[in-house]
């Protein structure tokens, strides 16, 4: 029978390299699945990872998609390092597009272009509102931020859909379920002419460096990554864990709904019921992917952004159906998981022996408080 | 023939060759002493016999065959069990779920339910005199308990060779010797031990014979009953061991002031404190004796501000009032603590030395909140040059270090901040002879300087040494004041059963007809 048991001692160069072995063994997965799907397995790889990068319109699809992967990404790599897992960020972007929109919604095309920063505060301040239930909940009575932040992004499609369906619909617009596209002062300003990537990107590029800094620099960062490696240690330096559950849930809120706003005040430019193309939950797996590194999320949130694009292209060009990112996403996420997993652990061939029984024996042997580790 | 016998074995780390050419032979019936400093080689050489190192080369022998152990579980499917000095349970699970996770099988049966277990786990605790309720929660049990649950999970399994890393340094004198009496039965029914320990009275009380380590070289193989403690410290330390002198100081004062302090226990078997009442002068060092498991985690939690507010009562440090304060405000204040969790409590263990003075050493933020990266580093180094920790960089995991050097850095973290009142508990748990001077020299330093200083320690020698009074914990209360001069290991002994004379002043002056 197969048998997993510890490495002992796992080499710090392969803990280092995973994400890049992982990226490499979903090529090849992907690859196999062109090639049991009856297409060219290297022109299917080629629209996932050559044909985003070959014009400037292309690139900027990849920097309008990359960019609230990026910006969520950033926040929760900042919560789960506090050991608080907020998995609603799908919610919180959700609630900050609607907070963006409303403020969009009442813009008119005399109003000054400064209303876009007053969008992207309104969708923060609302992604952050969300969040503040979780961490409410999580603070006073204990409960799962996991399951109540989870929960919560139901609760904000139904929400999205009361209000384009209902009060907030077009009323020029055939009964479709939409609001009436923003007024053109609303946009956020463009970078370059010929693409759609805006300032959402420099913004998002920017508040990785502040992440960093944050992260690997101040003191209140370190309280947070304290509290998430040891909450005893956390206890006897005197850092608050209510105050990291707090900020871990604002701040990674916050960055949802900022992503939220900046994604129907930029590419969208209205509200329908589909704003999100499953960013909060893909994010997740970037901000793994990533080791919950800021700088690691910049180059992640680009490679989720061209499973995206592949994704569409493969619809358009070969036919094959869009989900095809999702399947993408999820090899990811295993090759990493499987990775992770191989470093720390071997696989061995065991002849099965008749005395021993019970198979999660080695588990004792691990330290109760399993450490994370990360690049 | 032996029943364990190891030759040659050598075993190289980058930077380090951790056991170089050791050979050791263990018979049956034997209790051997595996002697040795941190960093002597000790653990890694007993990792290689348990099957959690290969060896670069060398070779073991089992009952006079080839031995070759793939992991921890083929080791105790040979009959090798092996007692750690760090545990590794769940503390959310009761003893009998971690003894039950960690069962391989029980007896000949194939399978075990939590039934069996728990009824194995009673045999053989009223077989060797180890008694503990399966039913409690590891969380809840005292470090000394816990090693209770290793020790009986290991003897659940009938082992014929049992290594024991350092098992009596959290035990008190009584518990200490059952342990022996244990350890001498288990031997005489034929099980060999192989004792890693540096307390070189327990030594030459138990062990037949002994095997002396230095940097990773066997320098003596000897019969321990035939040496003094003096010739055998001199083989380890390869030199004479250093002294600790308690000269007489003058009181400066009431630095640390507890009044009436009472804590309501958190758990069904944690301990209620009860009117904890004390307090300590500047310029000396008040030690607290008693079992592991009678309040003293409580009574820390609550004086280093853990537990902040929790309870009633009334705690001063130099006349100011802290009893609302958390743990960085006392800090500030000029108290420092030291707890007895040295990894995942004092320390994290994933992060650098560097980071991990970070978590006492707030002054080293800036006003914008900002880490000094390279004060800290600074900081870091110094501490390990001053205080001869053997750590590569500032960079180096906590987790990476010996036992030893890890409190040394803890130690020499809390004490380079010179704080006003420092309270240490368990101060040289499981740390080696060299090191245990090192700390208590810089204790009583920092006394005559004229701190005050609380140790709480279930080690008597080093209470005796080190301290100029003494209050004893039981069941969540304290015991009046026992001057130097009034100390005796009887009389600890009998107040640490609670029966201490009732009625005192609080300096347990005036005992007409007192205990012994």
């Amino acid at each position: 029978m197969l048998r997993i048991e510890s490495r002992g001692a796992p080499s710090r160069l392969f803990a280092h390299a995973s994400p890049l072995i992982a990226v490499a063994v979903t090529l090849v997965l992907c690859g196999a699945l062109f090639v049991a799907l009856g297409h060219d397995p290297l022109r299917g790889l080629g629209l996932f990872f050559i044909e985003p990068f070959r014009s400037v319109r292309a690139l900027g699809e990849l920097a309008i998609k990359a960019t609230p992967l990026l910006l969520i990404g950033l926040g929760l790599a900042l919560s789960f390092r506090a050991n608080i897992w907020n998995i609603g960020a799908e919610g919180q972007f959700i609630i900050g597009a609607v907070c963006g929109g409303r403020v969009a919604l009442a813009a008119t095309e005399d109003t000054s272009g400064a209303v876009v920063v007053a969008i992207a505060i309104a969708g923060a301040l609302g992604g952050m509102a969300w969040a503040s239930v979780t961490a409410l909940l999580r603070d006073r009575f204990g409960a799962s931020e996991i399951l109540v932040s989870l929960m919560l992004v139901y609760v904000a499609e139904q929400l999205l859909g009361y209000l384009v369906f209902g009060p907030w619909r077009d009323p020029a617009g055939h009964n479709f379920p939409q609001t009436s596209l923003f007024a053109s002062t609303t946009a956020i300003p463009r970078l370059v002419a010929g693409s759609r990537a805006n300032l959402g990107l420099p913004l998002a590029l920017g508040l990785a460096g502040v992440f960093w800094v944050f992260l690997q620099r101040s003191h209140q960062g370190f309280a947070l990554e304290v509290g998430g490696l040891s909450r005893s240690a956390a206890r006897y330096a005197g850092f608050s864990s209510r105050a990291s559950i707090w900020i871990a849930c604002l701040v990674s809120g916050a960055m949802a709904g900022l992503a939220g706003a900046i994604e129907v005040a930029g590419p969208v430019g209205q509200l329908t019921p589909h704003i999100s193309m499953g960013y909060g939950f893909a994010a997740i797996i970037v901000a793994f992917v990533a080791r919950l590194s800021p700088v690691g999320v910049i180059f992640s949130s680009l490679l989720m952004s061209m499973f995206y694009i592949g994704g569409e292209l493969a619809q358009s060009r070969l036919g094959l159906p869009k989900s095809l990112t999702l399947v993408f996403q999820g090899l990811l996420l295993f090759a990493l998981l499987a990775c992770d997993t191989l470093i720390h652990h071997r696989v061995r061939w065991v002849p099965r022996q008749r005395s021993v029984t019970r198979e999660p024996a080695s588990r004792a042997k691990e330290p109760p408080e399993p450490e994370r580790s990360r690049g | 023939m032996y029943r364990l016998e190891l030759i040659d074995v050598t075993k190289r780390y980058p930077g380090v060759t951790a056991n170089d050419g050791v050979s050791l032979a263990v018979l049956p019936e034997e209790i051997h002493a595996v002697l040795g400093e941190n960093g002597a080689g000790k653990s890694t050489l007993m990792k290689i016999i348990y099957g959690m190192v290969r060896p670069d080369s060398g070779e073991l022998r089992w009952n006079g065959a080839p031995l070759e152990v793939h992991g921890p579980r083929a080791a105790r499917a040979r009959g090798i069990a092996m007692v750690f000095q760090h545990f590794s349970l769940f503390e959310s699970m009761t003893v009998a779920q971690n003894v039950w996770l960690g069962i391989d099988r029980l007896g000949d049966a194939l399978e075990c339910s939590l039934d069996d277990v728990r009824a194995a786990l009673r045999r053989v605790a009223d077989r060797y005199g180890l008694p503990l309720d399966p039913e409690r929660f590891v969380h809840e049990l005292s470090v000394g308990e816990r090693q209770r649950v290793e020790i009986l999970r290991a003897l659940l399994g009938d082992p014929s060779l049992l290594i024991l890393d350092e098992p009596t340094s959290v035990l008190t004198p009584q518990a200490a010797r059952a342990l022996f009496t244990t350890l001498r039965e288990l031997a005489a029914a034929g099980c060999s031990i192989l004792y890693v320990s540096h307390k070189l009275d327990e030594i030459r009380e138990l062990c037949h014979s002994a095997t002396v380590l230095r940097a990773g070289r066997v320098v003596a193989t000897l019969d321990p009953r035939r040496e003094t403690t003096a010739s055998l410290a001199r083989l380890m330390l390869g030199n004479e061991p250093p002294r600790v002198a308690l000269a007489p100081s003058t009181p400066q004062g009431a630095g640390l002031v507890v009044e009436n302090l009472c804590v309501e226990s958190r758990h069904a078997f944690g301990v209620t404190l009860r009117d904890i009442t004390f307090e300590v002068n500047g310029g000396e060092i008040l030690g607290v004796a008693g079992v592991s498991g009678n309040g003293q985690g409580e009574l820390l939690a609550a004086l280093s501000g853990e537990d902040a507010g929790r309870g009633e009562g009334c705690i001063r440090l130099w006349g100011e009032d802290v009893t609302r304060s958390g743990p960085s405000l006392r800090r500030r204040r000029g108290l420092r603590f030291v707890p007895e969790e040295r990894l995942g409590r004092a320390s994290v263990p994933s992060l650098g030395l560097s980071k991990n003075a970070l978590l006492t050493r707030q002054e080293l933020v800036s006003k914008a909140g900002l880490l000094r990266i390279q004060a800290l580093r600074a900081l870091t180094r110094r501490l390990i040059q001053h205080h001869d920790i053997k750590a590569p960089s500032p960079d180096a995991t906590a987790g990476s270090l010996s036992g030893g050097n890890l409190q040394k850095f803890i130690v020499a973290r809390e004490l380079d901040a010179a704080p006003r009142a420092l309270i240490v508990s368990q101060p040289t748990w499981g740390v080696d002879v060299g090191a245990s001077a090192h700390i208590r020299t810089q204790l009583i330093a920092l006394r005559n300087a004229g701190s005050a200083l609380l140790v709480v320690s279930e080690d008597l020698d080093e209470l005796f040494e080190i301290c100029d009074a003494l209050v004893v914990i039981a069941r969540g209360r304290l015991s009046p004041r026992m001057k130097r001069e009034e100390m005796s290991a009887d009389r600890i002994g009998e107040w640490m059963s609670g029966l201490w004379p009732p009625a005192l002043g609080r300096d347990g002056e005036g005992t007409p007809g007192a205990t012994d």
